[in-house]
């Protein structure tokens, strides 16, 4: 096994009283899709939040390819090569999608040919190349928030909940190009609530409980596992 | 390869109230001026008044615009704003009086470069003390606004005083340069030349302003920080730097204004940007906090509003700019262009 | 008693105790212990400022609201008196009917500023406020007609409180004349007050108050109407402001927009309250207390500072008592980083 892309030793993360992370470990390997699973309120969007430094580590390292980034500001771990996909999108409404994907490019002009394969992914971005980003509808704002992760080489993507709150169809528009991404080699750490989308797209799984990872294996084998699924997170995913 | 049929364009037209609504403020301006006309009762008079009024909207929007894009930016509501203003008409008359040959000569070229030898001075010297009152009074006390505003005004004293210190207790008389000097008359009224230069610059001002937060980079990632500075820094920005520099700059425009707020009133006094900022506070809470374009109307609207009432009831003028807050707020709780933030 | 009077809310530190004793002895018997009309007239100015100062940190300290207006609804008070007293004629009456108004106008006032600032954001209050006070003080000094304009309003009082009428002979070597009676209800007026106020922090409203200043969305969340709390704490607020200033009226038999108006009595307000303590009431008694002693005397010895480096350059300037705000102001950022609790939260901390 290469070393992994991503690893968290131990990490715990307070939020004013609250003890949210209580040492996780995780690893995330390269070029693989890596799945977050838990039931609401374990910790996952705070794990990603910690990872990318919104939420400093109170205890704990975070290593990016083998490199300390717990103590660095959130600009220079996104400079280090970590895409992040927020749950709330992080869309900026008052920019036109042009303008969101120019800030996006933080290295320099947008690639065109990296544009072309966006757009390819992502329709509706060209057609509203020139509008607000505020007047687009939920589907469009979340493909926006992926394609700003998208539009430059990231050596990570944090992806949080990328369909939630979205119609069948538009996932499955999400889940086709974020399968595009995994095929170009890209290591993800994405954050699912969708279990068929999950499934299509996990290489690995870790589960979440109460702060902690309780779980980790093959994506395939959770999969496949009802018990494993009700023990883990209280719920068979094929009940959904 | 195929769009989900959801994606159907969302920008279907709008009801005609809907799409107008977000040019209900720029339309306010113009009938705000017909108002006017019809209140006063010569129309030279109107006409003399809407130009003063227009001078005195882009100088509060010039004072103003730093602040507001603070506030956007980082929430930092710093009431020693006023502070820049007084330094920055200290600084320029003092630069003014000293090329007192330049000024009092009859060379327009000769008086312009004064004045820009004076207003770089104000600029430089009021960007240099914003960036130093950025890092002592406002760094140690982000994202806690009680503490801000009581530090922010400690600092209005202290700099307040300080002017004092330095320039003595006195007002002091400031005459425009000869070239600014006196009136022009157009359609039967006079127009102040220095009126129609203050309108000049700060239409300058406000268009290269938006220039920059439209077409470059720097705006970009202001606007941006404006709505979600968490999304901004999580692409890879330092707004924290961003933010410094937009306070120097504000700080530097602040010292713009009190310079042309000084010649404007041919008297400076220590408390003169602290008595600004009543108004500058109006403009920005009407025109909604953080935004540049609610600030630049907002200032216009107040600057028409306070000459036209003075012109008719003197007693009136600053009252009449308070109810107008009130009636914007009323109608916009938020102010006329609400900044929407995404936390 | 003193338990109940002061609504259980003891000093809760040992040297604290004693100060506080300490004032309260000075100021109830300061025309017998410091006679001379200069002493006396401090210790009236401290009573109203403890209430003014205590009404302001029911604002700030306990509300968490930073209001720029508290000197206009002291004005408000100052002024009703003074337009009763002026158009009744001299008499009790006029004085109830000008502090009654005055406290009821400010409370109006500081309801419609409320409901306009509060409802959106916290922070419109301290910029509304700022901006509607000194609209205000400019137009009471437009409207020289009503208000006498800059140089105020000069009026009688009632006989009883004139320095004129005598009701005995002499106690310990102090007459006793209206000057004394008007001292003392002063001093009465301004510890009922100020009674009124810690009665006020102490109860379920003052409580919810400060929860609501900890945690504003938790509050609302618990169940507390937020904007209501605060409105009303703005509202309670503003009239014993404008009470303070009927008795400052009272007490000059004067009015006019320096001592009842100016934004530099705002600025010493903010000094009072944060150098004694926000949020605990006996902060505003120190922070007065201090501050007014500090006014009267300390310039003084800043002048015999300024005289002693005179020829230096820029140092005599620094020092000359006209610059004493100056350094006020120096005092006051440092107390907001370093002493944020003043100075009662430093003694309490003591133990």
């Amino acid at each position: 096994m290469s070393d992994p892309i991503l690893k968290l030793e131990g990490v715990y993360t307070n939020i004013a009283q609250y003890h949210i992370l209580q040492g996780v470990d995780l690893e995330v390997p390269r070029g693989a899709v890596t799945m977050l699973l838990g039931r609401n309120g374990v910790g996952k969007t705070t794990t990603l939040r910690t990872i990318i430094g919104h939420w400093r580590a109170h205890e704990g390292r975070i290593l990016l390819d083998g490199e300390d980034i717990t103590r660095l500001p959130t600009p220079a771990i996104a400079r280090a090569g970590v895409g992040f996909v927020p749950e709330d999108m992080g869309i900026f409404a008052d920019l036109t999608v042009e303008e969101n994907m120019r800030l996006a490019a933080v290295s320099g002009p947008i690639d065109p040919a990296r544009l072309d394969w966006v757009f390819s992914a992502f329709p509706p971005l060209k057609t509203f190349w020139k509008s607000e980003a505020g007047n687009l509808s939920g589907g469009q704002k979340q493909m926006l928030s992926i394609a700003r992760a998208m539009i430059e080489e990231r050596r990570l993507y944090l992806i949080d909940e990328p369909t939630k709150g979205l119609a069948p169809a538009i996932i499955s528009t999400m889940a086709r190009a974020l399968r595009d991404l995994k095929d170009q080699g890209a290591s993800i750490l994405l954050v699912e609530q969708n279990f068929s989308v999950a499934r299509a797209l996990g290489d690995g799984a870790n589960v979440m409980d109460d702060g902690r990872m309780v779980w980790s294996g093959e994506m395939k084998q959770l999969a496949t596992d009802a018990e494993l699924q009700e023990r883990l997170m209280g719920l068979s995913m094929e009940a959904h | 390869m195929s769009a989900a049929p959801e994606h159907a364009p969302t920008m279907a037209q709008l009801p005609l109230m809907q799409r107008l609504a977000p040019w209900m403020p720029v339309l306010l301006i113009p009938v705000l001026i017909v108002l006017g006309f019809l209140a006063i009762p010569s129309s030279t008079s109107w006409l003399t008044l809407t130009v003063s009024g227009l001078a005195m909207g882009m100088m509060i929007f010039i004072m103003a615009s730093g602040l507001t894009l603070v506030f956007g930016l980082m929430d930092v509501i710093n009431f020693g704003h006023g502070a820049f203003v007084s330094v920055g008409a200290f600084v320029g008359v003092s630069v003014l009086l000293l090329l007192g040959q330049m000024t009092s000569a009859p060379s327009l070229a000769l008086n312009l470069a004064a004045l820009m030898v004076a207003v770089f001075g104000a600029m430089a010297a009021t960007g240099v003390m914003g960036w130093a009152f950025e890092k002592v009074i406002v760094e140690p006390v982000y994202g806690h606004h009680l503490k801000q505003i009581l530090v922010t005004m400690g600092g209005l004293i202290v700099v307040e005083q300080l002017i004092i210190v330095l320039w003595g207790p006195e007002e002091i008389y400031i005459a425009r340069p000869e070239a600014l000097k006196g009136a022009v008359t157009f359609a039967g009224a006079a127009i102040e030349k220095y009126r129609l230069v203050a309108v000049g610059i700060g239409l300058v001002v406000f268009l290269a302003m938006r220039w920059v937060l439209r077409h470059t980079k720097i705006g970009l990632i202001v606007r941006a920080g404006v709505e979600n500075g968490e999304m901004v820094q999580a692409l890879g920005y330092r707004l924290r730097l961003v933010f410094v520099g937009v306070f120097i700059a504000g700080s530097a425009l602040a010292g713009l204004g009190g310079v042309m707020w000084g010649l404007y009133q041919e008297v400076i006094t220590a408390h003169m940007g602290n008595q600004a900022m009543i108004l500058i506070f109006i403009v920005v809470i009407i025109g909604g906090l953080g935004s540049v374009e609610g600030c630049f109307i907002g200032a216009l609207l107040v600057g028409l509003m306070q000459n036209y009432v003075a012109f008719l009831e003197p007693k009136a003028a600053l009252i009449s700019n308070i109810g107008l807050m009130v009636a914007i707020l009323m109608w916009r709780p938020m102010g006329m262009i609400p900044v929407v933030k995404a936390k | 008693m003193i338990k109940t009077l002061l609504s259980g809310d003891m000093p809760r530190s040992v040297p604290l105790t004693v100060i506080l004793g300490l004032i309260l002895v000075c100021l109830a018997l300061a025309p017998f212990l410091f006679p001379g009309v200069r002493t006396v007239d401090t210790a009236a100015r401290i009573c109203i400022f403890v209430v003014l100062v205590a009404s302001y940190d029911l604002l700030l300290g306990y509300g968490g609201i930073v209001s720029f207006a508290h000197t206009m609804f002291f004005g408000l008070g100052a002024y009703g008196v003074a337009l009763a007293s002026t158009h009744m004629g001299r008499g009790f009456d006029a004085l109830l009917v000008g502090s009654v108004s005055g406290a009821l106008t400010a409370a109006a006032l500081a309801l419609v500023i409320g409901l306009f600032s509060l409802r959106v954001r916290a922070i419109f209050f301290a910029m509304i406020t700022l901006a509607v006070a000194s609209a205000v003080a400019v137009l009471v000094s437009q409207l020289s007609g009503l208000t006498g304009g800059e140089d105020g309003l000069t009026f009688k009082t009632p006989r009883a409180l004139g320095p004129a009428f005598k009701f005995g002979g002499e106690l310990f070597g102090v007459k006793l004349n209206g000057k004394l009676l008007s001292y003392y209800l002063i001093f009465f007026g301004s510890l009922i007050l100020f009674l009124l106020l810690l009665r006020v922090v102490n109860s379920p409203f003052g409580r919810v108050l400060q929860a609501i200043r900890e945690n504003d969305f938790r509050a609302e969340a618990i169940g507390y109407r937020v904007v209501h709390y605060r409105v009303a704490a703005t509202c309670l607020s503003a009239s014993v402001a404008a009470l303070a200033g009927s008795l400052y009226a009272i007490w000059l038999r004067y009015v006019g927009p320096d001592t009842a108006l100016s934004m530099e009595i705002m600025i010493d307000i903010l000094l009072m309250v944060v150098i004694g303590g926000m949020g605990t009431m006996y902060g505003a008694v120190i922070g007065a207390t201090v501050f007014v002693i500090a006014q009267n005397y300390l310039q003084n010895l800043m002048g015999v500072a300024s005289g002693v480096v005179e020829g230096l350059p820029v140092l005599p300037e620094l020092l000359s008592a006209d610059r004493w705000l100056l350094w006020l102001g120096v005092l006051f950022i440092l107390s907001v980083y370093f002493f944020p609790t003043g100075v009662v939260g430093r003694l309490r901390a003591q133990k």
